[in-house]
């Protein structure tokens, strides 16, 4: 249980960011670098290299950070009570996987104070897969009290190459978790600072407003001509980049494989956007996702050829 | 008698690859024990949702002694194949094997080769490594920086074997480095410290000590009863669910039972929706008042827990999400009902969604057009075929034409197997016809052989329609089913064509109805070959009565049902017996006269004898008979008129040579049985006929 003994704002209980404090807190204190989120628009923290390449190639790696998560088709004005299209992950990629992995994840579940002993904790079959990453595992969700609090994966595979070692990767809705921790049923209640009375600063407070213009722009008035022209010109500097930095010698080191990474990151919010925007026809759609993963792919392979990724 | 168990404890297996994966591991392990030669009494296997666990019983201590002869080259064979022979036997000089005398061959070498018998500790611990390396999990990972593939990270691994009453062994082995032993340990939160065990029964009542129930079967069992009298206290009833049974034992190793509630106004919702809701997200079970036998405000939750404040927490939190849940399935509800945002100028609310059904030109197959062009035609044959069914065109047309509207729905998009269901639903709510709201969820119907099948004209006529435009449009780009690819499920329409026709008797021809051609009516025929010999019949029965053309399947029926109790009567089986005699004869004769040299009319004038001219006249009203009754479908009439041809068959064969000396003679008695097999197929081809 989280510690008594701090003051009642920075109980995980009581205040949105103390619960993202204690999750620092208890994976800084496991020995993980605590990472800041990654600087551009991601659909999910897997996203972040230091998910997506440095689960790639032989060396250890451990590392958590929050990652604000955009899914543009998720808005929902500001008026439903669960979704947005705006949201945190907080992160946890662990490689290789340690062997009592599940305990250090149900540990921290106590640290926010979900006591084991009084709720009722699961891991159900949950097959994760991101198309437009080419990567896949198997894993759970795992449930508390029937609600899906976390993902669970063991990566098999990234940018379609083969997991080696295998990385444990966590993935905490936070929302989510404050909402059920905290006992609001309406995510703008959530209580963002911990303060009460004048002080206090919610969830609605920070997001509300941010909601309702997100949502009018993803489903209205997105320029989907432009962002067209943005998904084609991230996709064409992606594979410039990765040409351009390609090692020069058998067996040298690409240079500029975070650079062209980026610009796929880039090219899947476009089609995330275009998506909602309802501007792709469902056969165009494919083409699309397929399109980001030939980048993905094509990073994931000159990631192996660097310092990082084992080469 | 040593017992063997072993315990493959990992991370949560899911639950609906369990039972199978328990099966895998009692087979895979039995059936390599008795390869090696070792015989046992009894194998069970069981799963919870951390382990593997099988008991093989009765096991010998040892595989017993082998003695085997390996025949070798004769003597003085060439060094190349006394090498061979050499090696394969496992000897080191030809002085080790035995010379042996044949009269034939002469003399040759035989080796004696003698295996003792292994402990069977040792092959176990052979077994058990191969049996994990190679498991057929439906889908498995690799974890941390292993090698090994399961499920999910195998933790551990408990292996012991010994006598019923003494203390084990542990069978030794590693599997990349995990090495076997005899701890293991109990449920996730209430019992986690390690323990040991020697042999079945001590790690049953361990483990049941340590809050694991081991045996799924009994864990659905205290599921169902806990469930049961949970409700029922309340004044409830349990609406059961084995497939949900079987998942949610599957996910518990410690099951208990709590029972929660949601806000009354949900209850809005229809009733399979709030089912299907509570079940695909929550895995939770739903209950009826006792009374009413309306759905309840009620949910029972089976959680894996003895919590320390009584479930107090479990339940609350089941109750948020449950609510948050219906809230979306209220708000689908509501959706459904209003005008649709882009299309509010298109009619009522299906038909809202039936338009933009159109308008998005959603493609069904590339050579067969979009769902918009397949409802067209659905809309067209389903007029055609109403009135052939004693269905109203106007209502079969409007009912084809909202047959799809409901894939269009928010509800049938979070539900797929509500489809057709909240069709009827809707097209009530905005004053359909009760026969066309029907019908719209009765035209997907039969889906599978329990299924039931409609009755109504309307549904009928817009099942067949939906069923036969399928069926002609994939036979017309020449996609038809193949072995065990059927990815558009034409097998089953076919069957569901038939099942309508059959179960409702209806006097229809499949080429009248639909553009049936001689291949697709093909099918037709094998289908029904296959129902009815599901459902009993003989199918040499069926194959003497379809002929290539028969596109009546009720006629096709009746027939067989008819031939079938005429044959089971002693007419009809001394009849086939006669036609069996005159058919052998024939293909004798034919064989020598050629191919129809007998059928032509027999010339009565050279009828000589009392039981030819006898069975001539019998033949003459007989034919007639039995094709005017075949031509009015009464088909035990015509089966009568046949057997009336039995006395004088009979009488026949008695009395006559039939290969007569007189060629003439000869070749009319012929012509004359010809007349007698020509005759027996205007009912049936007796030829099809077993015995």
């Amino acid at each position: 249980m989280s510690d008594t003994s701090l003051d009642p704002h920075m109980d995980p209980r009581r205040s949105f960011q103390a619960l993202i404090l204690t999750l620092h807190r208890y994976w800084a204190d496991y020995g993980c670098v605590i990472l800041q989120p990654y600087d551009m628009e991601v659909g999910a923290g897997t996203f972040h290299p230091a998910t997506t390449l440095r689960s790639l190639g032989p060396k250890h790696w451990m590392a958590a950070y929050v990652q604000p998560s955009r899914r543009p088709k998720d808005g929902r004005y500001g008026e439903n009570p669960n979704r947005l299209q705006h949201y945190y992950q907080y992160q946890v990629i662990l490689k290789p996987s340690p062997s009592d992995i599940q305990d250090l994840y149900l540990k921290s579940l106590y640290a926010i104070g979900i006591d084991p002993k009084n709720h009722d904790i699961r891991f159900v079959e949950d097959d994760w897969e991101s198309p437009t990453l080419g990567a896949w595992g198997l894993g759970w969700e795992v449930w508390c009290d029937g609600m899906e609090v976390s993902q669970f994966t063991y990566f098999q595979q990234v940018c379609g190459i083969d997991c080696h070692p295998v990385s444990g990767e966590l993935t905490y809705g936070l929302e989510r978790l404050a909402m059920y921790v905290q006992g609001v049923d309406n995510v703008y209640d959530l209580n963002f600072n911990g303060r009460e009375g004048a002080e206090k600063v919610t969830y609605g407070d920070v997001f509300l407003q941010a909601e309702q213009e997100y949502s009018r722009h993803n489903f209205e008035f997105a320029n989907p001509e432009m962002l067209f022209r943005h998904f084609a010109d991230a996709e064409a500097e992606c594979r410039a980049l990765l040409t351009a930095g390609a090692p020069k010698v058998e067996g040298g080191h690409h240079q500029m494989v975070l650079p062209a990474y980026d610009q796929a990151i880039k090219a899947s919010h476009a089609f995330n956007l275009l998506d909602a925007r309802g501007a792709i026809s469902v056969t165009e759609r494919q083409n699309y996702i397929l399109r980001v993963r030939e980048l993905a792919k094509a990073c994931g392979e000159a990631f192996r050829q660097t310092e990082a990724g084992g080469a | 008698m040593p017992d063997l168990l072993l315990e493959l404890f990992s991370e949560e297996i899911p639950a609906r690859m369990q039972p199978r994966a328990s099966e895998d591991l009692r087979k895979l392990v039995t059936d390599a024990l008795v390869d090696a030669g070792l015989t046992y009494e009894s194998a069970k296997a069981f799963a919870t949702p951390r382990r593997l666990v099988l008991n093989v019983t009765g096991l010998p201590p040892k595989s017993p002694d082998m003695k085997e002869e390996k025949k070798g080259p004769r003597v003085g064979a060439p060094e190349q194949a006394l090498a061979g022979f050499l090696k394969g036997a496992g000897l080191s000089s030809i002085d080790q094997a035995t010379v042996q005398s044949d009269p034939k061959k002469g003399d040759f070498y035989v080796a004696l080769i003698e295996k003792a018998g292994r402990p069977a500790i040792d092959i176990v611990a052979d077994i058990v490594p191969n049996v994990v390396r190679g498991f057929p999990w439906p889908k498995s990972m690799r974890w941390g920086s292993g090698t090994l593939r399961w499920v999910r990270p195998l933790q551990s691994v408990l292996c012991t074997f010994g006598p019923e009453t003494e203390d084990t062994d542990i069978v030794p082995f590693e599997i990349d480095g995990l090495a076997s032993g005899n701890s293991t340990r109990g449920h996730r939160f209430m019992a986690p410290e390690p323990f040991a065990v020697r042999r079945f029964d001590d790690y049953v009542s361990s483990l049941e000590k340590a809050k694991v129930v081991l045996d799924p079967a009994r864990r659905q069992d205290m599921i169902l009863h806990d469930a049961r009298d949970l409700a029922f206290a309340s004044g409830f009833d349990l609406v059961e669910d084995a497939a949900l049974l079987e998942e949610v034992a599957g996910l518990v190793e410690w099951p208990v039972v709590l029972m929660g509630s949601f806000d009354e106004s949900f209850l809005e919702i229809p009733a399979e929706v709030i089912r299907l809701t509570i079940r695909a997200n929550q895995k939770c079970f739903v209950l009826r008042d006792s009374r009413t036998g309306n759905l309840a405000n009620r949910f029972i939750t089976v959680s894996n827990l003895v919590a320390e404040d009584g479930g107090r927490k479990i339940i609350a939190g089941n109750e948020r999400v449950i609510a948050a849940r219906l809230s979306d399935a209220l708000y689908f509800w509501q959706t459904d009902q209003r005008a649709l945002p882009g299309y509010e100028d298109k009619g009522k609310p299906l038909d809202q969604r039936l338009a933009k059904l159109r308008a998005q030109e959603i493609v069904f197959h590339e050579k067969l057009g979009t769902q918009g062009q397949r409802i067209d035609r659905i809309i067209r044959l389903a007029r055609e075929i109403a009135p052939k069914v004693g269905a109203d065109p106007e209502k079969a047309a409007r009912a084809a034409e909202l047959a799809k509207a409901d894939l269009m729905t928010e509800v049938v998009g979070e539900f797929p197997e509500v489809q057709g269901q909240m069709g009827r639903t809707y097209a009530l709510l905005q004053g359909e016809d009760e026969a066309v709201a029907a019908a719209i969820e009765e035209h997907y119907k039969p889906q599978g052989p329990s299924d039931r099948v409609p009755e109504n004209p309307v549904s009928i006529a817009v099942a067949l329609a939906d069923k036969l435009d399928i069926l002609t449009g994939f036979w017309a780009i020449d996609e038809k089913p193949t072995g065990s690819k059927d990815p558009f499920a034409l097998r089953r329409a076919a069957l569901g064509v038939i099942r309508i026709v059959l179960a409702n008797q209806l006097k229809v021809s499949l080429r009248d109805l639909a553009a049936v051609d001689a291949d697709l009516l093909a099918f037709f025929h094998d289908r029904l070959k296959v129902q009815l010999r599901e459902e009993g019949a003989r199918h040499d029965l069926v194959d003497a009565v379809i002929s290539a053309d028969a596109d009546d399947l009720l006629a096709i029926v009746r027939r067989v049902e008819a031939l079938g109790a005429f044959l089971k009567a002693d007419d009809g089986a001394n009849l086939l017996a006669g036609y069996n005699r005159a058919a052998n004869i024939l293909r004798a004769e034919e064989k020598k006269d050629g191919e129809g040299a007998f059928d032509s009319a027999p010339d009565a004038a050279l009828l000589t004898e009392p039981a030819e001219k006898a069975l001539h006249a019998a033949l003459e009203s007989a034919v007639s008979d039995a094709s005017a009754a075949v031509g009015s479908e009464e088909f035990e009439k015509a089966m009568t008129a046949l057997s009336r041809l039995r006395a004088p068959v009979d009488a026949f064969f008695e009395a006559i040579l039939v290969n007569a000396e007189d060629p003439a003679l000869r070749a009319n008695r012929l012509k004359l049985l010809s007349r007698f097999r020509a005759a027996t197929r205007t009912v049936a081809d007796f030829s099809r006929i077993a015995g």
